[in-house]
């Protein structure tokens, strides 16, 4: 199994340099190698396990408005912030 | 006073009865801890002024109300995954160096009300990724039985504090072993409950489905304490059970006459690197088990082979997930912090979730976690299965620092016996079972959803018998 790292890379929002690209392309071949050891095991109409014990419907019985952090603890750990909100950069290129 | 004999039991004794004050006890503790905690590398974060805060705060309390609490006044350390309001909280990770959380986690929060006193936090894994502590971007914590040796992760500063004698009990988290395994290569008890007995909330997400959040303690007694305080539903934790908690102490005392305990013959095979000394350990541990009375039956887990393979497709996919919200706009650092391993995870779940993969991979390996709980099941059938399991935690002794960090796979591998808990979610219990080459074993007992109170009832009766929690390392 060979990975291409750089489209896998580009999807997690990871920027690596070639040294790092050649590395991790080896050892994330040799662990799916590794895996690909699952396709010994018949799972034929055997549903999948998401949440193990069990539960369903879980919803809040009390939806209530709670206090919350205010806007000045929810800042506290931006470093780009302005006028009270967060700052980031442009996602949109112009035209 | 000998801090290295105490236990919870004993410290509240001791304030109970005015051996020693709370302000003293503290104190005693971060002396031992500034002394030797540079070898072993345990702390990321010490609160020594709060603490000692605290303490004079409870002294006055002691005072007038006397012990009042079930933790009163004792001294605990959090792996650095648990959020503390205004404590910085890293997940040893460099992206999140300088964040400081504006709230506590469910559990921090319940300790702190139970009257626990939070002496820092401690290395880890970053992410709680590892089996070895050396992932940690704050530098590998040292196993204090020999400083040379890993003390097993990822909760690795959690096993060496208590195994150190640094602090009476220290939280963790299990996910794939992180709990179980460095507690039996420090010769201390560690839980992983049942998946949903402990609330998640504000404990930093590694996978969501698997994480466990759990403690260790000195003995099997002060561990049923603390799960006393954390266990239970919780609003902001979905996944919490609403089952009732029971007193974890009280049937503590009970004995293991005429219970049934199941040997997997999967984890006894002298194959897959299985160390010599360990069996012979385990062996032991069966013999000390079978004369307190158990009824030792061989059983069979036959899915056990495929449990890594299984957990490294789901384990890692709900990492990339998770991991996909430390972009270093709302807090900490950008994403080139990120270190080596929560790389190769981020990139192995990011592929086996990518278009036209899914089916192969994620919903194949939750399938196959289906047959992997099936397994449990069926030899915890209530009326012909066995009452619990034991097992061997690693199939090693604790490892050389270095020695595995240049092959992953190899490292992902020492989990083989433990992150088939997570995937069934039942719950685990490590106790001490011994020493080879003078470095501690210990074997994981295993049970049905919720049965803590079961397994904390044989550890206890093994560690009577035992006694093993009485050995300290040399600093």
């Amino acid at each position: 199994m060979k990975i291409d790292i750089k489209h896998v890379a580009k999807l997690a929002n990871l920027k690596l340099n070639p040294d790092e690209e050649k590395k991790f392309e080896k050892q994330l071949s040799d662990i799916l190698n590794y895996i690909d050891k699952l396709n010994e095991v018949d799972t034929k109409n055997v549903e999948p396990t998401a949440q193990v014990t069990g539960l369903v419907n879980v919803g809040r019985t009390d939806d209530q408005t709670q206090p919350c952090l205010n806007a000045q603890e929810a800042l506290k750990n931006a470093k780009s912030q302005h006028n009270g909100l967060f700052k980031v950069k442009a996602i949109l290129e112009k035209e | 006073m000998n801090i290295e004999e105490l236990t919870i039991e004993k410290v509240l004794d001791g304030y109970r009865n005015k051996k020693f004050s709370i302000t003293e006890i503290i104190q005693v503790y971060f002396e031992r801890i500034k002394k030797y905690n540079p070898q072993i590398n345990s702390f990321i974060t010490l609160c020594e002024e709060e603490a000692l805060q605290e303490a004079k705060r409870k002294d006055e309390l002691l005072k007038n109300e006397g012990v009042s609490l079930p933790l009163f006044g004792i001294p605990m350390g959090l792996k650095d995954l648990f959020s503390t309001k205004d404590i910085k909280t890293t997940a040893s990770s460099e992206v999140l160096e300088d964040y400081t959380p504006p709230y506590d986690s469910t559990v921090v929060q319940r300790l702190k009300d139970a009257g626990a006193i939070i002496l820092g936090k401690l290395n880890c894994d970053a992410w709680a990724h590892g089996s070895s502590g050396e992932n940690s971007d704050f530098g590998p914590t040292k196993n204090p039985w020999n400083k040379e040796y890993v003390p097993g992760g990822s909760s690795s500063g959690s096993a060496a504090s208590v195994a150190a004698s640094f602090v009476l009990a220290a939280t963790g988290t299990d996910t794939g072993g992180s709990i179980r395994l460095p507690a039996s290569f420090t010769n201390t008890v560690g839980l992983k409950p049942t998946y949903g007995r402990v609330s998640r909330y504000g404990v930093i997400a590694m996978a969501s489905s698997l994480d466990s959040i759990g403690h260790f303690t000195k003995t099997v007694r002060d561990n049923a304490l603390i799960l006393n305080i954390t266990a239970g539903n919780d609003m902001f934790d979905a996944t919490t059970s609403q089952n009732p908690v029971p007193n974890y102490l009280e049937n503590l005392n009970k004995g293991i006459k005429g219970l049934k305990i199941g040997i997997p013959k999967e984890y006894t095979t002298k194959e897959k690197g299985m160390e010599l000394d360990v069996l012979l350990t385990f062996e032991n541990a069966i013999k000390k088990l079978n004369k307190l009375g158990a009824e030792i039956i061989e059983i069979s887990l036959p899915h056990t082979e495929y449990s890594i393979a299984c957990y490294y497709i789901i384990q890692p996919s709900e990492v990339s997930s998770n991991l996909a919200r430390y972009d270093g706009i709302r807090f900490g650092n950008d994403r080139s912090y990120f270190g080596d391993e929560a790389k190769r995870r981020i990139m192995l779940g990011t592929y086996t979730l990518s278009a036209g993969y899914y089916d192969a991979y994620y919903k194949k390996a939750m399938q196959a976690r289906t047959l992997i709980k099936q397994n449990f099941d069926k030899v915890f059938d209530a009326s012909n299965g066995v009452d619990a399991i034991i097992a061997p935690v690693s199939p090693t002794l604790p490892w050389k620092l270095g020695e595995k960090v240049n092959d992953p796979l190899k490292m992902y591998l020492s989990d083989v016996f433990t992150v088939t808990a997570n995937l069934a979610g039942i719950p685990g219990l490590s106790v001490p079972a011994g020493f080879a080459k003078e470095l501690p074993v210990g074997i994981q007992i295993l049970g049905p959803h919720f049965s803590e109170e079961l397994l904390f009832r044989i550890g206890f009766a093994f560690e009577q018998e035992t006694e093993f929690y009485k050995s300290n390392p040399k600093l």
